[in-house]
């Protein structure tokens, strides 16, 4: 910041420059401090316009802010597990909150499921049948929208502007559409999950068939190859890895998604979770988000490691 | 070179012979391509069954879902038409009907009669034990209808009323569909066939010649349904005639029926606005329109507008939050900054700690603590996504240039200098865009989370869809989510290309 400390042995030009710079500098530490002062004049109205319509005040609530803590702490540190193993409870009274082998689901005479690992596996396996069929739509659409395979261009803008709506269409009206004309059930959260990554996978898959190499493409196009055949057999085979890696990292944001509809009537752990905190089942409650947490974690880092393997270490851009 | 690449079709047999594996793709991968669409079309067929999809869409009720999605872009008025005994007919309109108080439109033709008569209140309280009331348009409590309908089951009264009835009633639908109702016959025309129904005043109906395609009728006697396609449809029972006319557009969009401007052409609010009397002495009829379009009470638009306000506030705030704390603690986790691999795995593992537990687990705490509403969401996207945020970060510092910094590092600049001129430069930008990518994104998250408490727009639009009836609110709020989220889309994607360059998409 110390540069312009000697002016004065400047040459007439030398001056004028430095004058110039001088401008430059404070017109650009102007900008800088005002749209410093937008941001903070943004923030603290936000924040004020949040505490307002707020139910709680944030001071007043603040003291209270680990209340949920003591109200989560269940008789003892086993109950958890008695909760997430639907293993009899020695303080069962009768009452839902102590029922844990009420959920079991028996495959034979002696074995079972726990129902929250059974909640668990369904909202993972809603999770992984919207990506499979969010994935197929998308890597049919993905062409279609790419600049170098799809030359006209109604064509490519009417699916690429069908992505954006697909994409920006909130999951909860598609979940809660479904909700009523279906019963209850995993149905309505796999298609607002599918839904959302049909619009979502496209965007990404296109932009790596636009960065595609189009050499055996031309070679392809020179052999009189149709366009299904340049697709496949050119284009398919390139950017198949980064697909497999989208893919994974889609399977990621959607085990989290699929909880969130479940919760707001797509079946799945996520509804558990939500009646458990509702009712105050401390046990239950952590046992899920324990179940919930340990998949998470799982399902993060395994895709990481399967992407590092099939792409390298570029495998991290942002998708949402 | 042409020369030698230019092969014969014999030689390239040949070249094809000898070296059979440069052409058939090794049996290893086509066993894997197979092992894999196998295991695919398996897992598909699993879930067929695992989620019973054909049984849950078999029972689906898809003439609901068309009726449902109608109703996003259009509205249905349903006037009542009840014939009684002796073939006279009233007339009502559904509750908070969107064509106000006093309805009179002008595809209801009626024919009115004012007589005086005797009306015998039968002993037997049947549907059509309702007594007549004064006029079609106001109607006694219906507690009061009941109670006179008791006290007559001792014995039969007379009374003697004068009242206007209706003799003949005919709606049109559009230009190829009425449906015209004069003694005790309806007569339905859709599209150049007509259907004439005797109703008898009391329970039965029966339909006189053959039913078209566009009738349906369960068992003899029993209501008929006429399903009229987009332009609405109708019930016709013995004792009543249930019009459903569907119309395009959106009802009472800016003043509900309670609001003295409902009614009124654009051209006649304006005049009233810039230059009419004051309809309320107390303020301009500027102030009053205003106040009628906030809270009008069929869109709320205040209070979506608030709680769309709400959405934006809790994603730009989350966000916010999340990158400053995020920013300092990345230069922790990335190994190449803090050469200390202990600090590295806590910072690391703290990050994957608030990505794991979800931002839907946060949502439900921070929703118990805070009590419901954006403080609680704005938490939630905060904690999520400074573990989202902080290993991207921190990723991006370990994929740094070292160059710059040895060269800072190599004129004696203190630690924080280096990371000032030698660090920074590089990947300010990358975070800034990510950290406007994330605002962006979590505008729609902060929809979802909303929608179990965590304030925002989310509530607002379960609680429309649950009443099944508001799917026109629906459709108006995702509207103004997908503007929200197309606008944002615009400035962070223009602010991203600035900084980043080309690079950025």
């Amino acid at each position: 910041m110390a540069t312009s400390m000697l002016p004065r042995h400047l040459s007439e030009n030398g001056a004028l420059v430095e004058r110039h710079w001088q401008e430059l500098n404070s017109r650009r530490r102007l900008y800088s401090w005002l749209g410093f002062a937008v941001l903070v004049l943004a923030l603290s109205g936000s924040l004020w316009f949040a505490n307002d319509s707020n139910a709680g005040k944030f001071f007043d609530r603040l003291p209270h802010f680990f209340d949920f803590v003591a109200d989560l702490a269940p008789r003892d540190g086993l109950e958890i597990f008695r909760a997430m193993f639907d293993l009899p409870s020695p303080y069962d009274d009768g009452s839902f909150k102590y029922n844990y082998p009420d959920g079991r689901l028996y495959l034979t005479e002696s074995f079972y499921i726990p129902e929250y690992v059974h909640k668990m596996l369904e909202t993972v396996n809603i999770a992984i049948f919207s990506t499979v069929i969010g994935t197929f739509l998308g890597f049919i659409f993905c062409f279609l929208a790419a600049r170098n395979l799809m030359p006209n261009p109604w064509v490519r803008g009417f699916v690429r502007r069908l992505m954006e709506i697909l994409r920006a269409f909130p999951e909860v009206v598609i979940a809660g559409f479904f909700l009523a004309i279906l019963s209850l059930g995993p149905i309505p959260a796999i298609a607002a999950v599918s839904i959302h990554t049909v619009g979502a996978l496209g965007k990404l898959f296109f932009e790596v068939v636009e960065n595609a190499d189009m050499k055996p493409d031309e070679g392809l196009r020179a052999a009189g190859g149709n366009w299904i055949e340049r697709v496949w057999f050119g284009m398919v085979p390139q950017v198949l890895p980064n697909f497999a890696s989208y893919f994974l990292l889609r399977l990621e944001i959607n085990v989290r998604a699929s909880t969130i509809i479940g919760a707001v009537g797509g079946g799945g752990i996520g509804e558990l979770l939500r009646l458990s905190i509702g009712q105050g089942h401390q046990a239950k409650t952590l046992a899920i988000v324990i179940l919930m947490f340990a998949t998470i974690f799982a399902v993060d880092q395994f895709s990481a490691w399967l992407r590092r393997r099939l792409v390298g270490d570029q495998a991290f851009q942002l998708a949402q | 070179m042409t020369s030698t690449t230019r092969l014969s079709a014999l030689e390239m047999d040949a070249i094809a012979s000898r070296h059979p594996h440069l052409l058939q793709g090794s049996s290893n991968k086509r066993l894997r391509t197979i092992l894999i669409s196998v295991g695919l079309v398996a897992y598909l067929v699993f879930s067929w069954w695992f989620f019973s999809i054909g049984h849950v869409l078999g029972n689906a009720n898809w003439g609901i879902a068309g009726t449902y999605l109608a109703d996003w872009v259009s509205y249905e008025v349903r006037p009542e038409i009840k014939i009684a005994r002796d073939k006279t007919m009233t007339l009502d309109y559904q509750r908070n009907s969107p064509l106000g108080h006093n309805p009179n439109p002008a595809w209801v033709e009626l024919d009115k009669e004012t007589v005086t008569r005797k009306v015998e209140l039968p002993a037997a309280t049947g549907q059509t034990a309702k007594p007549k009331t004064s006029s079609s348009f106001s109607f006694m409590a219906p507690g009061a209808v009941l109670g006179t309908a008791s006290a007559a089951t001792d014995q039969n009264r007379v009374e003697t009323r004068t009242e206007e009835i209706i003799t003949r009633a005919v709606i049109t639908y559009d230009r190829l569909t009425k449906i015209e109702i004069a003694d005790g016959l309806v007569k339905a025309t859709h599209r150049g066939e007509t259907l004439t129904m005797a109703v008898d005043g009391q329970d039965t109906i029966t339909p006189q010649g053959a039913l078209p395609a566009w009738a349906t009728q369960k068992r003899p006697g029993e209501k008929i349904t006429l399903a009229f396609g987009a332009t609405g449809w109708a019930d016709v029972e013995g004792d009543d005639v249930s019009i459903r006319n569907r119309f395009f557009g959106w009802a009472n969009f800016l003043f509900d029926t309670n609001s003295p401007f409902f009614g009124k052409s654009y051209g006649d609010v304006l005049s009233l606005i810039t230059s009419g009397e004051r309809i309320d002495p107390a303020r301009s009829n500027l102030s009053l329109a205003w106040n009628n379009i906030l809270y009008n009470a069929e869109w709320q638009h205040l209070d979506v507008w608030t709680k769309l306000m709400q959405t934006v506030v809790m994603a730009f705030v989350g966000t916010l939050f999340a990158s400053l704390v995020a920013f300092p603690l990345c230069f922790l986790a990335a190994r190449n900054i803090t050469p200390n691999f202990l600090t590295n795995q806590i910072v690391k593992r703290f990050f994957d700690f608030l990505r794991s537990v979800d931002m839907f687990i946060w949502a439900l705490f921070f929703t118990r603590a805070f009590g419901p509403g954006p403080l609680a969401g704005m938490s939630a996207i905060f904690f999520t996504d400074t573990g989202t945020l902080g290993k991207l970060y921190s990723e991006a510092l370990e994929n740094i240039d070292d160059k710059q910094r040895e060269g800072v590092k190599s004129v004696g600049a203190t630690p924080l200098a280096v990371q000032r001129f030698g660090v920074l430069p590089q990947v300010l930008p990358v975070f800034a865009s990510q950290a406007l990518y994330f605002w962006e994104s979590n505008t729609r998250s902060a929809t979802i989370i909303g929608a179990v408490g965590a304030g925002g727009i989310g509530l607002k639009l379960w609680e429309a869809m649950r009443t099944n009836s508001d799917w026109e609110n629906v459709a108006y709020m995702v509207l103004l989510i997908l503007l929200v989220v197309f606008i944002f889309d615009s400035i962070s994607n223009a602010c991203r290309s600035r900084m980043m360059g080309q690079k950025a998409h």
